[in-house]
């Protein structure tokens, strides 16, 4: 064991005195021209297909390489033109017309078109496998047309004010129209023929993905050349990486390695608000969409007060320093204050303050009386005993879960933990068959995918199809739903918005524990700057846009080194050794081999 | 294991050999093929029982409506009675089709194909060397057992071998990728080539070693022990034996003596063990390949089975449990080969 290590190490040492910044670029391959920024990935990436890809990986690719009618501006979210440069609605606010942007090109050269966006639209529309990752966008649509190359319109079904976030990613009709079979076409054809800032050029699975950057871009080219995205399997290589200087850019620290990371030299580290939240669901009594009572909710706590009391027992403070470390934000209101235009959150008089005495308080005079054991009964005289369902692989629900349930005995409501797998959290859930469970949501610009799944119509038809989160079904938080979806006045529609989200906050069939931060770095002697989104605390990757990768600025340094890792020679070295090593070795068992059939 | 056929036949002839090595052949593959087809039917139905919706699964977090979910599982087939379900997946078995992965809409046999290599080569590389280091150092330390090496030795490697292997790998890749201390980084953090691969094929080769050094080694750590005390035990069982003694007798040099009598025999264990081991060849790379980014097989089941993507489960459970079958039969082969006591039984 020693030996071989010596051997391993004994070539690597003539280069220990050479910092790792300095390339050797003894047999590296010779230097590109411009910079490749490399972002550590820690997500699979499903597919290359933008009809198909679900993971946040895939997206953060298809925004780079497909364009979009409109797009989100980095400073604030709000609309910014893509590829329509500008769009009228008719007055009953049924037809919507886009001017699409003369100019832009497929990578291949081919003009962008109008025909192109109708020619996607209508594949979404009429192929179920097309329809699988964006098809909510066109569900509300009655057709899609382009009279000519530069008008698209497109007619809705009922007015909605969400037309202004299609974010479905629009492909080139002159290759995709010969695609048959959507669910199977995997589009790994080399470069993908793609008209946003980058262009995919290679890909290799469970590797590294290559994008050129696109000179034709009609904004302008990327200041980067190349942009990759390299996969790590687990978070901490990825640290190792970016230190080291393997990668450039990592996402999804956790605290205790973002913190790490506070005094490296070169490391600029990057503290972005998130775009989640995180909530416990107190089963309201569970109804399908039949209004048939599901699951096996405890009847306690279909009674609000009950919900309401459990509120006043969570210390949001204690969570936000002890979970997160710090990074996150205390929850309150349902949509998180990165977008601030929708973001409510409780006033004094009707925030629910950690407050165990008025949680008492509310029990006694509900009449849930303690019992044996200082645990409190229904009226009817069921004891208070939740099961509480978590993330079995989440050290994050961990430890909330036993947070919680020490507040909770100070109330008189024992809570059993029951950690369990992913896919069965969520068939769990869905099937209503929990009193308590965390829950979560990753919410958009436009709030108004994350305010359906607390609708009545969010909840799952008798044959468990549909997606529920709270089971919430109230007739007063669905008209606010209804109106700020009809609503195209932007500030009456805030308005309706944070209505809606003070009713579901009364209600409290889903707390919000925290919003938590999103934790980046990236090597500060590479890269001098990127554009954040939103201006303020933003995040660099994974926005709900390009503009992180392509506003990046790349130093001198890293324009002028390739990005080859330089270990050219100590391979060669290592190669070299491992050879003759094993060479010497054949030899003398060979002789030895060679004598003992003499001798005997 | 089974042991190896009886054969009924007292009498004993020259060319009565290769038709009893037939029967013995065909009485092996027979059992293994039997094996296999028992292990694709349970493999379908085991999986089944997995709880989760992979629908749901897959599209965790996206805006998709119930009416996506229910033509999505449609789509996968997920909608079908469980019988049709069944038979689809023999009938493309018979067919060498493994179905289509949920997850990453390709065919399964190709992700496989994708990441069979990288496994064999991680899990082949560490076991070669583990092998070579494991028998030399086991046969030294049984030779000259209570000496200060035998000591040493054992007590080392039963050490790393009880290190968690995931620890093991980050201490490695802290010190000799990043480099600590004095200790420049000197390997790859991960994966399995550099992002920018270097043109032309040897440094390309020069460029996967690389990227193989620090996996290897951990793995190599954590398994060499094995061989080391099997072949350690079954050797000291030898030493006593007679053989030995007239070995000596003849005047044989003592490393002569070890080498060309004590060693050959005391190897039987140790190769079945090898044989076994390599059975479970993508198994056991799973945390090795999670620490340094490996592409492989291990982890592809790991992901699947979140899921579940059960067409990938099943095909890299059938791929798995065949290379612990064909393996198996392998070393009863070699065993009867090696072992003139088992083929004239």
């Amino acid at each position: 064991m020693g030996a071989v290590l010596v051997a391993l190490l004994v070539p690597g040492l003539a280069f220990a005195a050479s910092p790792v910044s300095q390339q050797q670029n003894g047999d590296a391959p010779p230097p590109v021209e411009g910079a490749t920024m490399r972002v550590g990935l820690q997500q699979q990436i499903d597919s290359l297909n933008p009809f198909l890809g679900y993971t946040l990986a895939s997206t953060d690719i298809f925004r780079s390489i497909y364009p979009t009618l409109t797009t989100y501006a980095a400073d604030d979210f709000s609309v910014e033109p893509e590829l329509a440069e500008s769009w009228e609605s008719s007055p009953d606010r049924l037809t919507w017309t886009f001017r699409i942007r003369d100019g832009a090109t497929w990578s291949d050269g081919e003009p962008i078109t109008a025909q192109d966006a109708a020619f996607t639209y209508n594949l979404m529309m009429t192929d179920s496998a097309a329809s699988s990752a964006n098809g909510t966008f066109v569900e509300n649509f009655e057709s899609v047309e382009a009279p000519d190359d530069g008008t698209l319109v497109i007619r809705t079904k009922t007015p909605q004010s969400t037309m202004l976030a299609i974010d479905a990613p629009i492909v080139p009709e002159h290759v995709w129209s010969g695609v048959d079979d959507i669910a199977n076409f995997t589009n790994d054809e080399m470069p993908v023929v793609s008209g946003g800032p980058f262009t995919l050029t290679e890909y290799e699975p469970e590797q590294y993905v290559t994008l050129e950057a696109n000179e034709q871009y009609w904004r302008g080219p990327p200041k980067i050349d190349e942009l990759q995205f390299v996969q790590f399997k687990n978070s901490d290589a990825a640290v190792q990486a970016l230190r080291k200087g393997e990668i450039d850019v990592v996402q999804k620290l956790t605290p205790a390695q973002f913190d790490a990371l506070a005094d490296e030299e070169n490391i600029e580290q990057v503290r972005g608000q998130g775009r989640r939240f995180y909530e416990i669901i107190l089963n309201p009594g569970a109804t399908n969409s039949e209004n048939q009572p599901i699951g096996s909710g405890h009847p306690a706590l279909t009674d609000v007060r009950v919900r309401q009391a459990i509120d006043h027992a969570i210390d949001r403070e204690a969570i936000v320093e002890r979970v997160l470390g710090g990074y996150g934000e205390q929850g309150g209101g349902y949509l998180p204050p990165i977008f601030a235009d929708y973001h409510w959150s409780p006033p004094p008089e009707q925030r629910r303050g950690f407050d165990i005495g008025e949680a008492n308080r509310i029990l006694d005079e509900a009449g849930y009386q303690r019992g044996e054991g200082g645990i409190r009964r229904t009226p009817q005289g069921e004891p208070l005993n939740f099961d509480f369902v978590l993330h079995g692989d989440e050290s994050s629900d961990t430890q909330v879960g036993e947070f919680v349930k020490q507040w909770l005995r100070d109330i008189g409501i024992a809570v059993e933990l029951q950690p369990v797998s992913d896919s069965q959290l969520g068939d769990r859930t869905t099937a209503g068959d929990f009193d308590m469970v965390i829950s979560g949501w990753s919410a958009n610009p436009d709030p108004d995918y994350v305010l359906k799944l607390q609708t009545c119509g969010a909840r799952p038809s008798p044959d468990g199809g549909g997606l529920p989160d709270t089971f919430l079904c109230d007739r007063q938080y669905d008209e606010l739903y209804d109106r700020q979806l009809a609503e195209f006045d932007p500030a009456a529609r805030q308005d309706l918005v944070k209505q809606a989200q003070q009713r579901f906050y009364e209600q409290a069939t889903g707390l919000v524990l925290y919003y938590q931060n999103s934790l980046e770095a990236y090597r500060s002697d590479r890269f001098s700057g990127f554009t954040t989104q939103p201006a303020d605390n933003g995040v660099v990757t994974a926005q709900q846009g390009f503009w992180g990768y392509y506003g990046a600025v790349p130093t001198e340094a890293a324009a002028t080194t390739g990005s080859g890792q330089g270990y050219g020679t100590v391979a060669m070295a290592l190669g070299g050794a491992v050879v003759v090593l094993g060479a010497v070795g054949g030899v003398v068992l060979l002789r030895r081999r060679a004598t003992a059939d003499t001798r005997e | 294991m089974t042991g190896p056929a009886e054969t009924p036949e007292a009498a004993e002839s020259e060319e009565r050999e290769p038709s009893r090595w037939g029967r013995f052949l065909a009485g092996k593959l027979g059992g293994a093929a039997v094996s296999l087809v028992l292990v694709a039917i349970l493999g379908f139905f085991l999986f089944r029982v997995l709880p989760g919706d992979p629908a749901r699964a897959m599209t965790q977090g996206a805006p998709v409506s119930g009416e996506q979910l229910a033509e999505l599982r449609s789509r996968l087939g997920l909608d079908q009675p469980l019988w049709k379900q069944f038979v689809d997946y023999m009938v493309g078995l018979v067919g060498g089709d493994l179905g289509t992965s949920y997850t990453y809409s390709r065919p399964v046999t190709e992700l496989i194909g994708e990441r069979l290599g990288p496994t064999v080569l991680l899990v082949g590389t560490a076991t070669g060397l583990a092998v070579l280091l494991g028998l030399w150092m086991g046969t030294r330390a049984a030779w000259r057992h209570g000496s200060a090496f035998d000591k040493s030795a054992t007590s080392v490697a039963l050490t790393l071998w009880s290190v968690p292997t995931f620890w093991l790998g980050l201490i490695l890749l802290m010190v000799f990728g990043v480099g600590a201390g004095p200790i420049p980084g000197l390997f790859p953090v991960g994966g399995m080539t550099s992002s920018s691969p270097p043109d032309g094929l040897l440094p390309q080769i020069l460029d996967v070693a690389h990227h193989l050094v620090l996996p290897s080694l951990t793995m190599v750590a954590v398994i060499y022990a094995q061989y080391l005390m099997v072949m350690r035990s079954s050797l000291l069982e030898e030493m006593g034996a007679e053989y030995l003694t007239t070995a000596r007798a003849k005047g044989l040099r003592e490393d002569l003596v070890r080498r060309r009598h004590a060693v050959p025999n005391a190897l039987l264990p140790t190769v079945t063990l090898i044989f076994l081991h390599l059975g479970l060849v993508a198994a056991g790379a799973i945390t090795v390949e999670t620490v340094f980014s490996w592409p492989g097989l291990g982890l592809l089941l790991f992901e699947a089975l979140r899921v579940p993507d059960l067409p990938v489960v099943q095909g890299v459970f059938l791929v798995m449990s065949a290379s612990v079958i064909v393996m198996n039969l392998l070393a009863d082969l070699v065993y009867r080969f090696l072992d003139p006591r088992v083929r004239e039984s």
